[in-house]
């Protein structure tokens, strides 16, 4: 089994894609750093992925 | 992006970590994948859906949800009948693009990193803690993160009510709060900071199903102590759900109703029946907190969350990991957000100098060009957002309406417009049907418009070339009950955009460069931490600060109530921000003028007064808002008129002296004296934690002080709860009043004299203190002007309004604009601190990026029509109109980077000169025109 190894100057590693790893990921990315967003589940988006509106205003939280 | 990962170590130190993870095979092959869903019809294997809280029956090979990203299917192998047990491979010969391939093995992969940042999340309360509540007893008790999914439309029961138990529609329902929260039983004595607010949401969106079901929540203290969050309590009470204040001892089947036993706090006992019973279960640290903080060897807190400090609240014990999220303390979605931006601030000062290095940029294809001379060829996509607009809106007649018309090339559906899968398959329309207009309706503009726009260019079209039709909110939303008129309406708002949609052009992309330079409004410990963070980013910045000496509050505090001493930690910061080359100060300042926008703002400063007034201009990219707040001094309870009357931080301070009778043997203080409706019309945040503070500070002083603090809802939230629950293990008296029994304060012969109503004796009562100390709450300083000024919108309250209250935080309306701290609204030192932080990423956003681009939707002047009349220069809000001398004539012109596209010149032009990029005349008078068509033909059918 070959082993990968990456390296990228500047990059950062975000462990867990919920909303605050994603934003976390966002932001990074805008500043010029190269992410890893590492997650545990098959897809990004946590528990907030799971709501369907958000107080207080009853928006949709998509 | 590495899903199905676990991390297995982390080594090296800040600048130069490697991580070693391990990928789980997801058995399918994400390149070949397209998301379409047979494997799971096929696969003959029943799986239970963690999505769906387990409501749901799913298979192994499966998706979490529709818009899941990545869009690849997964096989679980827990389930999965091969991965088990040998058998089966149902999928294999099913997937069209033979994407199955159990082959896939474990693969470890070394990460080369800079910094960590850990967003783990929260984990859920142990089954056991429910049990208390009979959860598992009964399958109508349910926990809210089930309801959540069941109220949900998109969820298993496309969001209809009904009890587990026999199908029928709960008429009445109880939600108990605090379970697995301020339970020292479950050793969760903090509490989660959510719950009361997704339980009154909750509550609210069973009433939008069913009015006349009855809602009764159960609770100690409602803690709607975030921004405008008391309102919706409120507006929750208005439409008729209870709210009462009980303990629930618990809750016992009862022929097909539940039971609940539950004590009030006049120490009665009381039962009622439900149908229903949520529970409002808390947020636990995650489940694998101990085995991430071995792995960073980062430390964690007693309730097993990461420890971080009131000062560096988002900064572990190891240098170079920071934290992010409900995993440093249970909290919301804006706090969550708003802490993810304060994080990728210091990580991003650790990585500074690699800064740019390691990314690669998005390149598009080449565009093309479109010309009045080419065939309109339109295409129309309509979705279905799940069944949030199909269930109401007939999207297939919908879509073959448009599909009807002239110019219209191509149409379809979509389940959901947004997801990735569907985003390939408008790209790979537009180049194969050659589509040079696209028109999408869907949800809302303002929230999905930009990424339909990016598809466009990914396609190699002009992102104007797009129209946007709203057919969720305004027609299966608002007429969600008439299905047919809201097809009808439908059908008009598409057939409009169509029309619209020929005449549109292709606008060109501008850019400008920006001046990387912040002004920061406000030296307080929001404006100092933006400013030091901005620095430590590499980033000049100037201070304006309105008094003689940079500090603001802080200087009026002496310890956090986690008992941190305020003065050292002031102190290092303002000789930081003194000792910093990339700040400048300037004291009794203000600002005088701004113009400009984002990347390019020129402000001018006043400093001084007198003889000593100084202007300076300054040229800068960004502005940072954090011009605070102060306490509020009400003019009630005698406050002012009698000296045994204080503020809490007043009290503080007479804590801090050396009076030898500061800590007096009697004290009442009175929460919400300002807060909550009385002046203020809304909750402080901090003044219950501070009154606590200063309990604790008097009980240190003077143990056998007799304190009585009449209340309404203690909101000791997250980790403050500690200390509440200590303050009265030390035998403080805590008394809710109601808002229309408040106390009151008298004075007789040099006395105080204190009038309430005990809740818990049910009996009136009059007590003489030593002192009074009244909590007032905080008002913001001086938004009105600086509103006015920058054009940032406040709130009724008048704090300033995000652009986005749960996913922008710290952005404000007008773009380059950023606020924290008290300027936004009531927050203690620790949230401020990351506000701050969080702006100044966002402000460093466009200062690295060196540019920033211009919104093309822009008014331009016709030269030939215009007739030099300048009524345009003078309405325009933003400056943004120049009069120029074009062969002597006066003409009017557009400064295209200052034009708000507010379009208030092009409505006032007498001749029609001005016309907005996107919204020309002929544009709208072609969308009235269809909207009129269709009117003549039902009378003529008619």
């Amino acid at each position: 089994m070959g082993k990968a190894i990456l390296h990228r100057e500047g990059a950062v590693m975000i462990l867990g894609g919920g909303i605050a790893g994603i934003q976390a990921a966002l932001d990074m990315t805008e500043l010029g750093y190269y992410v890893y967003l590492v997650e545990k589940s098959a897809a990004v988006g946590g528990v907030m992925a799971q709501l369907d509106k958000t107080f207080p205003t009853n928006d949709c939280s998509l | 992006m590495v899903t199905n990962a676990d991390l297995l170590a982390l080594e090296g130190k800040p600048g130069n970590f490697t991580a070693k993870l391990n990928i789980r095979p997801r058995y399918i092959d994400a390149d070949a994948c397209t998301a379409c869903g047979l494997c799971t019809q096929y696969c003959p294997k029943h799986h239970v859906d963690p999505y769906n809280e387990g409501l749901a029956i799913t298979r192994p090979i499966h998706i979490d949800y529709a818009q899941a990203v990545p869009a690849t299917y997964y096989i679980d192998p827990s389930s999965c009948m091969y991965l088990q047990h040998d058998t089966c491979q149902i999928c294999v010969p099913v997937c069209q693009s033979h994407a199955i391939n159990f082959n896939q093995k474990p693969e470890a992969r070394d990460l080369k990193i800079g910094a960590v940042i850990l967003s783990p999340g929260f984990g859920k309360i142990a089954p056991e803690t429910l049990e208390k509540y009979g959860y598992g007893k009964h399958p109508d008790i349910v926990t809210a993160f089930e309801y959540e999914r069941m109220t949900t439309a998109s969820g298993p029961f496309l969001g209809e009510i009904k009890c587990f138990s026999d199908g029928r529609h709960p008429k009445s329902m109880a939600f108990i709060q605090c379970v697995g929260s301020r339970d020292i039983g479950c050793n969760n004595g903090y509490c989660s900071s959510v719950c009361c607010m997704y339980a009154i949401k909750e509550a609210l969106v069973t009433k939008e199903h069913d009015p006349d079901v009855d809602i009764t929540i159960y609770y100690m203290d409602i803690r709607t102590q975030g921004k405008d969050f008391d309102a919706a309590r409120e507006r929750a009470e208005a439409i008729g759900i209870k709210f009462v204040r009980a303990k629930v001892a618990d809750v016992t089947p009862w022929e097909n109703h539940l039971k609940l036993t539950y004590s009030t706090l006049d120490g009665q006992h009381k039962f009622e029946s439900h149908d229903m019973v949520v529970l409002s279960v808390g947020l636990e640290s995650p489940k694998d907190a101990e085995k991430i903080a071995d792995i960073t060897k980062i430390d964690l807190n007693h309730y097993n969350f990461c420890k971080t400090d009131t000062f560096s609240p988002l900064q572990t014990s190891q240098e170079g990991i920071v934290v992010a999220g409900a995993f440093q303390g249970p909290k919301d979605i804006p706090e969550s957000v708003t802490q993810s931006s304060g994080a990728a601030s210091l990580a991003s000062s650790v990585l500074k100098q690699q800064r740019g290095k390691g990314t690669v940029s998005k390149e598009y294809p080449e565009e093309l060009v479109v010309t009045d001379d080419d065939e309109v060829r339109i295409g129309v996509f309509v979705c279905h957002c799940g069944i949030n607009i199909s269930s109401v809106v007939d999207c297939p007649e919908v879509a073959e309406d448009a599909g009807g018309m002239e110019n219209v090339t191509y149409y379809t559906e979509n389940l959901y417009s947004c997801s990735q899968d569907a985003q390939e398959q408008i790209k790979n329309t537009i180049k194969e049907k050659k589509l040079n207009r696209v028109v999408i309706a869907a949800c809302s503009p303002r929230t999905h418009e930009p990424l339909f726009q990016e598809t466009l260019k990914d396609a190699g079209l002009n992102r104007n070339l797009f129209e946007m039709v709203n057919i969720r909110d305004q027609c299966s939303w608002v007429h969600a009950n008439e299905p047919e008129e809201a097809t009808a309406k439908s059908k008009d708002l598409v057939r409009m955009a169509v029309s619209k949609a020929a005449h549109i052009q292709p606008l060109p992309e501008q850019t400008v460069p920006v001046t990387p330079k912040a002004v920061v409004l406000g030296g307080g410990v929001a404006g100092m931490t933006a400013a030091l963070s901005l620095a430590d980013q590499g980033f000049d910045s100037v201070i304006v600060e309105k008094s003689a000496k940079i500090g603001g509050n802080l200087q009026n505090l002496k310890n956090t109530l986690a008992g941190d001493e305020v003065a050292g930690y002031l102190k290092t910061l303002t000789d930081n921000v003194k000792k910093s080359k990339r700040i400048d100060v300037i004291t009794d300042g203000r600002l005088a003028q701004t113009s400009g926008f984002v990347g390019n703002f020129a402000s001018v400063i006043e400093s001084g007064k007198g003889t000593k007034k100084k202007e300076l201009t300054v040229d800068h990219g960004v502005i940072v808002v954090a011009t605070g707040g102060h306490e509020h001094r009400p003019d009630k309870y005698l406050l002012g008129k009698s000296k045994k009357v204080l503020t809490q931080q007043e009290l503080e301070k007479q804590l801090a002296g050396r009076a030898k009778n500061r800590a007096p043997d009697s004290i009442v203080m009175i929460q919400c004296a300002g807060s909550r409706g009385d002046d203020l019309n809304y909750c402080s945040k901090v003044c219950c934690n501070h009154a606590i503070k200063n309990i604790l500070k008097i009980k240190e002083i003077n143990p056998a002080s007799q304190i009585i603090v009449l209340y309404r809802d203690m909101r000791t939230y997250g980790y403050a709860e500690d200390a509440y629950l200590e303050a009265r293990k030390k035998g403080v008296i805590f008394i809710p009043y109601e808002v229309d029994r408040k106390p009151e304060v008298s004075q007789k012969s040099g006395k105080v004299q204190v009038d309430f109503f005990d809740s818990i004796m049910q009996e009136e009562v009059s007590f003489n203190p030593d002192l009074v100390a009244l909590s007032v709450g905080v008002v913001p300083d001086g938004t009105a002007e600086l509103s006015k000024m920058l054009k940032l919108p406040v709130t009724a309250n008048g704090f300033f309004l995000e652009a986005h209250v749960k996913l922008r935080p710290v952005e404000l309306a007008v773009e380059g604009v950023y606020v924290c701290g008290l300027a936004h609204g009531p927050k203690p030192v620790d949230e401020t601190i990351v506000q701050a932080q969080a702006a100044a990423a966002k402000a460093a956003i466009p200062l690295v990026k060196g540019y920033v681009k211009v919104d093309p939707i822009v008014s331009s002047v016709e030269k030939d029509a215009c007739i030099g009349c300048g009524i345009c220069v003078s309405l325009c809000p933003y400056g943004a109109i120049q009069m120029i001398k074009v062969d002597k004539k006066r003409k009017a012109e557009t400064i295209s980077a200052s034009c708000k596209a507010c379009g208030i010149c092009a409505s006032h032009c007498p001749t029609f000169a001005i016309s907005m990029g996107g919204f020309t005349n002929e544009q709208l008078v072609s969308q009235i025109e269809a909207f009129g068509n269709k009117k003549v033909e039902e009378k003529v059918v008619a």
